[in-house]
């Protein structure tokens, strides 16, 4: 499993190397301080404005996902986890202006404390994926919330599957 | 001989169940059911006369029933119901000692209430030896209306104490936090109500999530989680006037707050150095030491009884088992082996007893761990067992339980015989926490 999900991991690195090198000439630059002089006022007015996701070409599908599911007690990500990880590195990773939150969240099952904790080793994995692949620490931000905050309220599989997720959220 | 029991037991079950509708009357903030689970009889046998009272009435529960709800749900007294009984004494003097041997109440308890000013009552007791005839104990009290049901649960305490030999613990507090669901959104109360659940008052209100209230040694003050500021924070509350201090806003997770038995430190979890691990803040110099060195989730610390050491709950193994630590992080030694989840643990005031939350097929209940002998005794088996907290006597396990699909309080003995729903009229109820002895003031 760890291994499928190293090579997967490696294979798309090595593709999207490639493909944001070209993607890099098709862009126009974002960013401030090309002539090595440093603004004021970064916050307002510079970005995306507003529609990230849909200028993407290539990963529209994964990108439009922003919701990353795992196994009972487990922060691994799976083959089609790790796809939808990647689509927002990449994306992230040519957009340096960009910052995103990644929230942890687990199901009911087990005591609040310890799903604290396993809601940030969540987060954190798909932390380690962004980084991986080029995405600045400092865009990212790791959040966990546990069982604190579920999206769907069984207590059945079918809710617990639902809670068991990292949220993807892009900032402003 | 079982079926009887068992029919014995459910009339028990369904007496106190009448017994207590009576509440219903009044604007009662919990409803209380008791169940009685296993081995009747094994308790000590009392009669609670219902006290007579002199003056202006007062809405609430008679002290009688207070009395008797607490020494039941103990599960170390069978209490006999007032149907049986032959007289209605309010002083010793009035008993007729025979009477009382004839349906085997071994101690019985009588009392008055009278009124002495204005909103202000006079309480009196007696607990009296059924076989030798004499008074074991006598107190009174001379309160405002709104402290009767406090009174109630200190002559619990006192009663308790002189039949058992140890301290009664119904005299006490807990915290918990509710959860209000609306159209706006969810409400986050952290409460703080008597032992039995009533008297709850807000002292924390938020729109984000809150957890893991913790207990000061002394009762003074609340150790607790907020994500009011969208993450996980520690705040230290006063509960006298409120006033509150964030010490813990790291990067990352800040959670499980426990104060040391000394007061003087508080044990907590921070992600600040990139994994979730166990450290210690000195609350007087605001000094902070990590314990835990491990790339597993180190979670959940609580201090032994003598303050030398901690156990918490780690994931190191593969999965969540409990750990004992020295209380400078070292001599790090496992406790649980049995089951493949095991968290949230802590340790009764004798040291020789741990309550825990373990999975077992697919259940999470509560379980005691005995540190001695090692003997593992599974106290519930309801689904989503969470958060237990022993009473300061360890002779009861607060725990937060699910019916209904609601979060709801239960208390259970420390042997299991005896469980107890507190069940809130209003939203989901969830991480009770159980206060240390109340000093007097």
């Amino acid at each position: 499993m760890k291994n499928t999900s190293k090579l997967i991991l490696i294979a798309l690195l090595a593709g999207m190397v490639a493909v944001s090198g070209c993607n890099k000439k098709t862009r126009k630059a974002e960013g401030v301080g090309m002539d090595g002089v440093s603004t004021s006022g970064t916050g307002a007015g510079f970005g995306p404005d507003g529609q990230p996701l849909g200028d993407w070409q290539g990963s529209g599908d994964l990108l439009s996902q922003t919701t990353i599911h795992f196994a009972y007690d487990s922060s691994e990500l799976d083959a089609d986890s790790l796809a939808i990880a990647e689509a927002h590195a990449k994306f992230l990773s040519e957009n340096s202006s960009i910052t995103v939150v990644l929230e942890g969240h687990a199901d009911e099952r087990g005591t609040r404390e310890y799903n604290l904790a396993l809601g940030e080793r969540r987060a954190q994995s798909v932390v380690d994926v962004f980084v991986a692949l080029g995405v600045s620490a400092a865009n990212i931000e790791n959040v966990s919330y546990g069982e604190e905050n579920p999206v769907a309220e069984g207590h059945d599989e079918s809710a617990w599957h639902l809670n068991r997720r990292v949220e993807i959220r892009y900032g402003r | 001989m079982l079926k009887n029991m068992k029919f014995i037991n459910m009339k028990k079950t369904a007496a106190l169940l009448i017994f207590l509708t009576g509440l219903m009357a009044f604007p009662a903030h919990a409803v209380l059911t008791i169940e009685i689970t296993k081995g009747v009889d094994i308790g000590i046998p009392i009669a609670i006369v219902p006290f007579s009272w002199k003056g202006a009435a007062v809405a609430g529960e008679s002290m009688s029933n207070i009395i008797e709800a607490d020494l039941t749900r103990s599960g170390r007294f069978d209490s006999i119901p007032s149907t049986d009984f032959l007289q209605q004494p309010h002083t010793a003097k009035q008993v007729r000692f025979k009477d009382w041997r004839l349906i085997k109440a071994d101690n019985l308890v009588v009392g008055t209430i009278e009124q002495s000013g204005a909103g202000t009552y006079r309480v009196k007791f007696q607990l009296l030896d059924i076989y030798t005839g004499k008074t074991l104990t006598g107190y009174q009290y001379n309160v405002q209306s709104s402290k009767l049901r406090n009174i109630a649960h200190q002559i619990s305490d006192i009663i308790y104490e002189k039949l058992t030999g140890e301290k009664g613990a119904f005299n006490t507090k807990i915290a918990y936090v509710t959860v209000e669901k609306s159209k706006k959104g969810r409400r986050f109360l952290l409460q703080v109500a008597d032992s039995d659940g009533f008297s709850p008052q807000t002292i924390l209100d938020s729109h984000q999530p809150l957890m893991s209230p913790a207990w000061s040694p002394d009762a003074r003050k609340l150790a607790y989680v907020s994500f009011e500021k969208k993450r996980s924070m520690i705040y230290i509350q006063r509960l006298a006037d409120g006033k509150r201090e964030n010490v813990a806003s790291f990067k990352g997770i800040n959670s499980a707050p426990a104060f040391s038995p000394d007061g003087t430190k508080l044990a907590f979890v921070s992600s600040k150095e990139g994994n979730t691990e166990i450290y210690v803040l000195d609350l007087r110099t605001r000094a902070i030491k990590r314990l835990t060195h491990h790339h597993g989730i180190d979670t959940e610390p609580s201090w032994m009884p003598n303050g030398k050491g901690l156990v918490f709950t780690s994931s190191r193994s593969g999965q969540a088992q409990i750990y004992r630590m020295n209380a400078d992080g070292s001599g790090v030694k496992r406790l649980t082996y049995s089951g493949k989840y095991n968290a949230r643990p802590s340790v009764s005031a004798d040291g020789k007893l741990m309550v825990m939350i373990s999975r077992g097929n697919g259940l999470f209940h509560v379980a005691t761990l005995n540190l001695r002998n090692k003997e593992l005794n599974k106290l519930t088996s309801t689904l989503l067992d969470e958060s237990p907290s022993f009473a300061p006597n360890g002779r009861m396990v607060l725990y937060a339980s699910e019916q209904n699909n609601k979060g709801v309080l239960a208390a259970v003995s420390s042997d299991g015989r005896v469980r107890q729903t507190l069940r809130f009229l209003q939203g989901d109820v969830r991480e009770p926490a159980w206060s240390p002895y109340l000093r007097r003031q």
